[in-house]
């Protein structure tokens, strides 16, 4: 594919997250306001950081009088699977130069991690799906300060729009990003865990648990595929000779 | 003011995290590494939701009228038989406004 199809594509793709996370930059926007942010801030905040689940809940810490320190620890311990992100694309753009990986990296969100690794995974040989990248990603960022100024202009006109349960669409779309790549029983037994780590480490403070969910997910997972890769090594082997044990 | 170095903070330390891997493109990864980053998503993505269904404010709420359970599981259901991002997204959100609405949940 060209350039110019390949950063269409992307557009397109994205497409369906981008429906999942307008509510949520709806009501980042009107939280914002909330919270005591100028316009502008909140603006900022979207443009400048631009990481959903960090802004939230960063508005949900301000809001709670919580100090600068702990709101930079929380953001950086709720970031922290965008390392894995990173490390998991970069085989793909280590090719590219800094004036491209720079701004790609800065657009890199849990929804354009989704439809770029797809992209990458699938079998053609392109040489420009970095444009493919850089499609999605832009298309996103642009959403993402829409939607924000949406929910600024939302949350000055109508009243209580924080009670709707609008975070709901961030459940949504996670949902369909994650439960798709469960195909194989370690990913199955990797989310399972994961989900009852969260839940029992619930009360940890700044978002503690989400990490300890996580590496407890991805312990499992790792340890079933190498049982199951161990299981059919043994196999092979026995097939192949099928008399080393004695006939 | 302070909102504004708020904000710088917060994006000095997200850029950083995005672009670790990006900055070094010849660090290669050990097979075991590579192996748990196929994890990473799914684990990451399911610690974030299920306590946000099972716990939307803060404290168990295992109840007939949660709307976030029950258009959770609704919402994992379509993924499951359809895997399309749009019919679960799309279908999870109209079956949450929809719930909230018959619950009374909903300010209007």
């Amino acid at each position: 594919m060209s350039r110019s199809q390949e950063f269409w594509h992307g557009c397109r793709d994205i497409l369906p997250l981008i429906v999942g996370a307008i509510p949520f930059g709806i009501i980042f926007g009107t939280l914002s306001i909330g919270a005591g942010f100028s316009t502008w801030q909140a603006i900022g905040m979207s443009a400048l950081v631009f990481a959903g689940s960090a802004q939230f809940i960063a508005i949900t810490l301000i809001t709670g009088g919580v100090g600068a320190a702990v709101v930079l620890l929380t953001t950086f311990v709720v970031n922290l699977r965008h390392a894995l992100y990173s490390a998991a694309l970069q085989p793909f753009v280590r090719h590219l130069s800094s004036r491209w990986r720079v701004p790609l990296a800065f657009w890199l969100t849990d929804e354009a991690f989704a439809v770029i690794q797809h992209r990458y995974a699938s079998d053609d040989v392109s040489p420009h799906k970095h444009w493919f990248f850089l499609g999605a990603a832009l298309t996103m960022y642009l959403s993402w300060q829409l939607a924000t100024l949406a929910g600024i202009a939302f949350g000055q006109a109508v009243p209580n729009v924080a009670s709707w349960g609008l975070d709901f669409a961030m459940i949504a779309t996670f949902v369909g990003i994650a439960v798709p790549m469960m195909r194989t029983r370690p990913q199955v037994a990797s989310a399972l865990v994961a989900a009852a780590v969260a839940l029992l480490t619930w009360e940890l403070p700044y978002k503690l648990g989400l990490i300890a969910a996580a590496l407890a997910g991805i312990v499992v997972g790792v340890w079933l595929e190498q049982r199951a890769e161990r299981r059919a090594e043994r196999h092979a082997r026995k097939e192949a000779n099928p008399c080393k044990s004695g006939c | 003011m302070q909102i504004w170095l708020l904000i710088l903070g917060m994006l000095a330390i997200t850029f950083m995290i995005r672009y670790s891997f990006f900055a070094w493109p010849n660090l290669r990864f050990p097979r075991l590494v590579e192996q748990g980053l196929h994890y990473v998503p799914v684990a990451v993505l399911t610690a974030i939701v299920v306590p946000a269904m099972l716990m939307p404010e803060g404290e168990w709420a295992l109840e007939w009228d949660n709307a976030y359970l029950l258009a959770g599981l609704l919402a994992i259901f379509i993924a499951a038989i359809s895997r399309n991002l749009l019919a679960t997204i799309g279908g999870g959100l109209l079956s949450f406004f929809l719930l909230r609405w018959a619950f009374g949940q909903l300010p209007l």
